[in-house]
């Protein structure tokens, strides 16, 4: 048998988590656990972009989406989370149809993705000449408008404003949205959204 | 990478390799928070007018935290009737895998070979990062207990950490735009030579940013006076009221885990990492070849001198605690909003004016940093040179020939083309 | 006929085909809990899962290792996947305020009851 090739190994132990997880968060029912596994399942997928050479990308997965998005979410199942919202069934017709569609689409896919037999991955001799090389300093470049890699002056730089103005109206838009309806609602209704053991699984 | 004979590629090589780096790595937290806990207990103690802990292992009571560990293994590993099982359950080992994750990308030591698990190109984004994720071992165990205290506790804690993440980044920026990488060898090895190398005295910027990433880190850590999701006057015990023995100590380990790879952080960022005041490896010679006896000795003592500054960090996050009373909760988020980020967020600035205008200048602009440092400082640093090196190349090329009138319009041209290459050739960082 | 490359799957390099995989499970997972969940929040985690098995694609397909030719997407994959991260938080908090506003407003979080706009 031939020696194992590492990467492929750390690419099922992740890829596995990951859709495993993905599956466990379609599944369950409870919503914080559902919070939990896809904690899980996000932290595995920025496992795999290690994987891909990818690691600026993979860290900023792990801060931004992990530490930031989930944790927000988070946050919302806990305001939310009346005992009558934490398990939530859903109809068996629902799931029928969704698996029927779901399994065509992923089988579909799946055809896809092995059709073409570049996308198959290197020989091993090959794969074992190749240097990782870092990401950091092109990535920057190509948001400050220079690529490194291709040469020329097409970066993102235009695009990377755009997006930090649109987070940043967003971000305030958000604050503003959800603060706002609270202020509106009569005293009543205000003491019983902050009840703190309507949060408690039972 | 190859352990001995044992080749990377073959079976027992890989696995033993990664078996050392685990065992490292797990040590450096379950030893270092043993140590920590002592030391937690004599610091107090002194501070307190006491002794502390006397009996246990000899004169200094020294193996009173393992005697606390065989206590707290025997205790009965209880669990709330109401509480969410598997959440319950799975939430001290979150707080301690991220706590440990952090250890990857932490270099020990510098140099071309440096003593670290995993050298990751943006390490100091990646610890960070993984930081960040220990408050979700919280926020867990707080739901999952069924308990109104730890649900307040694990609130408190997220927003409080989430808040803390953005000075705290700022922070980290500083010491990353001085160097030119997120590196944290890099990082680390700008800093060699006298202690006016060390980022903190780079210029009065990053002095004050250095304190604030201090506070900062004490808070994102959850350390008194921040220690407001176990505040117990209030929340009996905060997130970690209905956990016992072995579980619970296991946030023990995770918390002190984390403080010590913020204040190894902290080192490294801006008090020289493995470089000591004085450059003595230097003086010594021990900076011989990867592999050697010299090499060796030189990194051990790089290893010695981070774990030291580290240590005294810790200590010093220990003399705060039991010094300073805690703060309240809305006070708690006014440091990090009204002061430490504004304050952040200003030294970032001034340290980009500082560079731009100073670039060679430190030790608050009394001195001037070694020129060996300069190749550490890659990125625009290194490709000014090339490029103005390239430019005087092809000024001479030019002068040769005829005289022409955008001379100087080919050449700025044939520069910025330059600077496009090289960084190209030297795969960007 | 098609082969699944499963047999040497631990000897051999993965490529492409097998990130495409693990992005299209995630992909489908997201898409039903979009379907299927009742609570808003669990849609919205459904958005998250979808929108991460798009940026494995795009990692694996800007990746240099993982493929036989030249032709991949280079650094565009990776600047790609870090605009969808931020757009993604973006979308995350406004969605949020939503459903804390459908909340305040009609004290559930159970999207098939959001139909006053069906007249």
């Amino acid at each position: 048998m031939d020696a194992i090739y590492w990467p492929s190994f750390f690419f099922l132990l992740f890829g596995l988590l990951a859709c495993g997880f993905a599956v466990a968060v379609l599944l369950a029912t409870n919503i914080v656990r559902m919070a939990f596994y896809l904690i899980m399942s996000l932290s595995a997928t920025s496992g795999l972009f290690f994987l891909a050479g990818a690691d600026f990308v993979g860290a900023m997965q792990l801060m931004i989406y992990v530490g930031g998005t989930l944790v927000l979410l988070i946050f919302g199942v806990m305001l939310t989370s009346q005992e009558r919202f934490v398990e939530m069934k859903t109809m068996a017709g629902d799931w029928i149809f969704g698996f029927l569609a779901g399994g065509a689409l992923l089988v579909t896919l799946c055809w896809v993705a092995f059709s073409v037999p570049a996308w198959r991955g290197i020989d091993r001799a090959a794969a074992e000449q190749l240097q990782v090389e870092p990401t950091v300093a092109p990535l920057a470049m190509g948001l400050l408008g220079a690529r490194t890699d291709e040469g020329g002056e097409h970066g993102y730089l235009l695009f990377f404003e755009i997006v930090s103005v649109h987070l940043l109206v967003v971000l305030v838009g958000a604050a503003y949205l959800a603060r706002a309806k609270i202020s509106r609602g009569t005293a009543a209704e205000r003491t019983s959204h902050v009840e703190p053991g309507a949060a408690l699984p039972k | 990478m190859s352990v001995g004979y044992l080749a990377s590629d073959s079976l027992l090589g890989y696995v033993l390799a990664a078996l050392v780096h685990i065992a490292l790595i797990i040590n450096i937290v379950a030893v270092g928070a043993l140590v920590f806990i002592w030391l937690e207990r004599k610091i107090s103690g002194r501070i307190q007018d006491r002794l502390g802990p006397t009996r246990v292992g000899g004169k200094f009571g020294w193996l009173q935290t393992l005697a606390d560990g065989l206590k707290l293994i025997t205790k009965e590993d209880l669990m709330p009737a109401g509480a969410d099982g598997l959440l319950f359950k799975i939430a001290p080992y979150v707080s301690f895998c991220a706590a440990i994750a952090a250890y990857l990308a932490i270099p020990f030591a510098g140099g071309d070979h440096p003593f670290a698990a995993l050298r990751v190109n943006s390490g100091i984004f990646f610890v960070l990062a993984v930081l960040g994720l220990e408050v979700f071992g919280t926020i867990l165990a707080g739901y999952s207990s069924a308990s109104k205290w730890s649900l307040f506790g694990a609130m408190r804690e997220a927003a409080q950490v989430v808040s803390y993440e953005v000075p705290i980044g700022m922070c980290a920026v500083v010491p990353v735009l001085l160097v030119g990488s997120l590196d944290l060898v890099y990082i680390g090895d700008m800093q060699a030579g006298l202690f006016t190398n060390w980022l903190v005295f780079n210029d009065p910027f990053t002095f004050i940013a250095f304190w604030v990433y201090f506070t900062c880190a004490l808070a994102s850590v959850n350390r008194a006076p921040f220690d407001l999701a176990e505040a117990e006057s209030e929340l009996v015990a905060g997130f970690h009221t209905e956990y016992s023995g072995l579980r619970w100590s296991f946030f023990f380990m995770a918390e002190y885990g984390s403080m010590f790879s913020v204040s190894l952080l902290a080192a490294i960022l801006f008090l020289g990492g493995w470089n000591g005041p004085l450059p003595v490896t230097e003086w010594l010679g021990l900076t011989g070849e990867v592999g050697t006896l010299s090499w060796y000795l030189g990194s051990l003592i790089g290893a010695a001198n981070l774990i030291g500054k580290a240590t005294f960090g810790v200590c010093v996050m220990m003399w705060i605690r039991w010094t300073l009373p805690r703060l309240r909760i809305d006070q708690v988020m006014a440091t990090c909003l009204k002061y430490c980020t504004p304050i952040a967020a200003t030294m970032f600035l001034g340290a980009v004016l500082w560079q731009y205008n100073l670039p060679h200048r430190n030790f608050f602009g009394l001195s001037d940093r070694p020129a060996a440092t300069y190749a550490v400082s890659e990125g625009w640093e290194l490709e000014k040179a090339k490029a103005e090196q390239e430019k005087a190349l092809l000024e001479q090329d030019i002068e040769g020939a005829e005289q022409s009138e955008n001379l100087d319009e080919t050449v700025e041209s044939r520069t910025a083309e330059a600077v496009v290459k090289t960084v190209a050739l030297r795969g960007g960082n | 006929m098609l082969q699944l490359p499963l047999a040497h799957l631990l000897n051999e390099p993965i490529g492409v085909a097998h990130f495409m995989v693990v992005g299209a499970v995630m992909f489908v997972c997201g898409a039903l809990c979009m379907a299927t969940k009742r609570n808003a929040l669990g849609v919205l985690m459904g958005i998250e899962l979808v929108l991460n098995g798009a940026n494995i694609n795009f990692i694996a397909f800007g990746s240099k290792y993982l493929r036989n030719d030249a032709n991949t997407l280079g650094l565009d994959g990776q600047l790609i996947a870090l605009f969808v991260i931020v757009l993604a938080a973006a979308e995350a908090a406004v969605a949020l305020a939503i459903v804390l506003n459908f909340y305040n407003n009609h004290d559930s979080v159970d999207v098939d009851r959001a139909k006053q706009l069906q007249g």
